[in-house]
């Protein structure tokens, strides 16, 4: 199993902050739209230095939506940031139609998403934003797993002509991800061949999915672990290259097993290559007020319930 | 370098007709509408009929804008967005006619294959046509960041956005009248077709919208009213609504329409909202729309 290290723990919304502020630097065209959350989102740097490129639009997400589509026209690039609750199921029908469906060249980024939000409870935890957004025609949805692939991932959409979705969250997470690695839509990134499973994580889980790795390799275990930061367009090749040797596969996500990952990717072997499919995703249940480990714990998405997962996929090859 | 070519190609009017030929446009245009509609026995006449005298000054003299080829992004052009989709007959039979595309297409309105969608899209690449609208409440926020693009792009062209009435009981459009007014959108010139009418009934009945004058000029809006069916007020009003622009207001013209104006068994009444003719009526429509010289796709 490969080591992976990192020198400190950061956000990922950070990293979209950090990354909104070069695009900033390198792109006059990109503006940014936020709803009464620019400390939540890591905006204020973009703010500070790019006033006339700013718009504050207060709690009316609709309205953000659409100022950001009509910004598109005449050629400006916008980022809309707020929590990913209110960047999905708040705007639904106003993403389809004036974005989606219009082709708009919209960048909807979306922080605290999931259940390590924590404290604030359910009404927050959104765990359907993925599905949602998948299944609009046009979207590219993206969950990159550290700071520095959000950042990244950021500063590429904005080369990316379309509307995409870019979920990141609010805890520390280790920042595992080389600072110089190019992020390309749609390509997943290989962080361990292995032989007997592979272990296809997005977001928060990719780290987890790390340390089941570790664990894994204790019991003998060889596992191929895949970072899939782009949700849409699915990477099937990678994919159905690694299970085609592994013969089992495990998807791991923090979101709903309705709609997510786990169900791009188990629509794709069903297809192409019927193989044994364990899902590690919150089944049919919102979230709770509580800290992001106890979340997480609670709601099965630990590094445990990734390592049983592979256990169990093994067993049914 | 591209403020420069701007400079040297100022966008106009392309059409600049008198009041006596936009008379004539504006009743091959209702032609168009009634023919379209009864052709596949759906679509809204009402609306459509409503505004035709609307979109015929816009078109043919008080905005400036090239019809070929199209350009997305509209720079140095004035731009028309039509957040009440639904009367897409009208807005299809006047870009065709004002030279975006050929007067022939009107034929496919709604069939399958075509570029003339139900309501209006981008999907197909229609030209004229910037934003899907259809599912109401949104085109003010649109026409909105289009402006504010506008302003930071330093072109000083202006943005124009239709609205239907019973549209505005939708929230976003007050999330939209708020921000403006917050925001100085001084470029932004906003129609709501006062009809009184929406699909179940009266305005008043439905939710009642009150007073509009009031309610915009609340949210901090310049505000106009105008008579949408009468030429020789309705372009003065649209003047007056440019020369309002610029002061730190977005503006608003209340304008107030007859629902199916032109055809008399139409006119006034919410149930030819989205009802077409029958053979029978399409004729007696027909008659009543007489133009000089017809020119029917």
């Amino acid at each position: 199993m490969k080591e992976y290290t990192y020198s400190e723990k950061k956000d990922t919304r950070s990293g979209f902050g950090a990354g909104l502020l070069e695009l900033g630097r390198t792109n006059e065209n990109v503006v940014a739209l936020c709803a009464d959350l620019i400390g939540s989102l890591k905006m204020d740097a973009f703010k500070k230095e790019f006033p006339e490129r700013f718009y504050q639009v207060g709690i009316a997400e609709a309205n953000m939506m659409g100022l950001a589509a009509g910004m598109t026209i005449g050629g400006k690039i916008p980022f809309t940031g707020t929590f990913a609750n209110f960047s999905t199921g708040r705007v639904y029908d106003q993403i389809r139609q004036s974005i989606a469906y219009s082709g708009k060249n919209v960048k909807i980024c979306a922080s605290h998403a999931g259940l390590t939000l924590g404290e604030d409870g359910a009404t927050h935890q959104i765990l359907e934003d993925v599905g949602m957004m998948k299944m609009l025609p046009h979207m590219v949805v993206i969950n990159p797993c550290d700071f520095n692939q959000t950042k990244a991932a950021t500063i590429a959409i904005a080369d990316y002509e379309g509307p995409v979705y870019l979920r990141f969250g609010r805890p520390a997470v280790p920042n595992f991800t080389p600072a110089d690695q190019k992020f390309e839509i749609g390509k997943a990134v290989m962080l361990n061949e292995g032989t007997d499973v592979t272990i296809i994580a997005t977001g928060h889980l990719v780290w987890k999915a790390i340390e089941a790795g570790h664990k894994l390799a204790e019991k003998g275990i060889n596992a191929e672990i895949i970072n899939i930061h782009t949700i849409k367009p699915l990477d099937d090749e990678a994919i159905l290259k690694s299970v085609g040797k592994t013969k089992c596969v495990v998807t791991a996500e923090e979101h709903q097993m309705h709609g997510g990952l786990g169900d791009s990717v188990a629509q794709l072997l069903g297809r192409q290559l019927p193989t044994p499919l364990e899902m590690v995703a919150v089944n049919d249940s919102f979230g709770e007020s509580g800290t992001p480990d106890q979340l997480m714990e609670k709601y099965g998405l630990s590094t445990d319930n990734i390592v049983a997962a592979a256990e169990r996929a093994i067993s049914r090859k | 370098m591209k403020n420069q070519q701007l400079n040297n190609s100022i966008i106009v009017n392309p059409h600049n007709k008198s009041i006596d030929e936009m008379k004539q446009i504006a009743a091959q245009v209702r032609r168009d509408i009634v023919r379209m509609v009864h052709a596949v026995n759906s679509g809204h006449p009402g609306g459509s009929l409503g505004c035709t005298d609307y979109f015929v000054s816009l078109y043919f003299r008080v905005m400036n804008y090239k019809p070929q080829p199209f350009n997305m992004d509209g720079e140095g052009e004035d731009l028309f967005f039509l957040s009440n989709g639904h009367i897409s007959p009208v807005w299809y039979s006047v870009l065709a006619r004002a030279g975006f595309f050929e007067v022939s297409e009107l034929a496919t309105f709604r069939k399958i294959n075509s570029r003339l969608q139900g309501h209006p899209a981008t999907e197909e690449g229609l030209p004229g046509i910037r934003v899907a609208s259809g599912s109401l409440g949104q085109g003010l926020s649109v026409a909105v960041g289009a402006a504010q693009t506008k302003k930071l792009n330093k072109d000083n062209n202006l943005v124009y956005v239709l609205m239907g009435d019973g549209e505005l009981g939708e929230g976003q459009v007050w999330e939209a009248a708020m921000y403006a007014a917050h925001n100085k959108v001084d470029n932004l010139i906003a129609t709501v077709d006062r009809n009184y009418q929406q699909i179940d009934g009266g305005t008043e009945e439905v939710l009642a919208l009150g007073d509009l004058r009031a309610k915009f000029e609340a949210f901090g809006w310049h505000v106009l009213e105008a008579d949408g069916n009468n030429f020789e007020t309705l372009l003065p009003a649209l003047e007056d609504a440019k020369k309002a622009t610029g002061n730190g207001k977005p503006v608003m013209i209340l304008m107030n329409t007859e629902m199916g104006f032109g055809v008399d068994f139409m006119m006034g009444s919410h149930k030819w909202h989205g009802v077409a003719p029958n053979d029978e009526q399409l004729e007696i429509a027909l008659q009543q729309l007489a133009v000089e010289q017809a020119s029917d796709y």
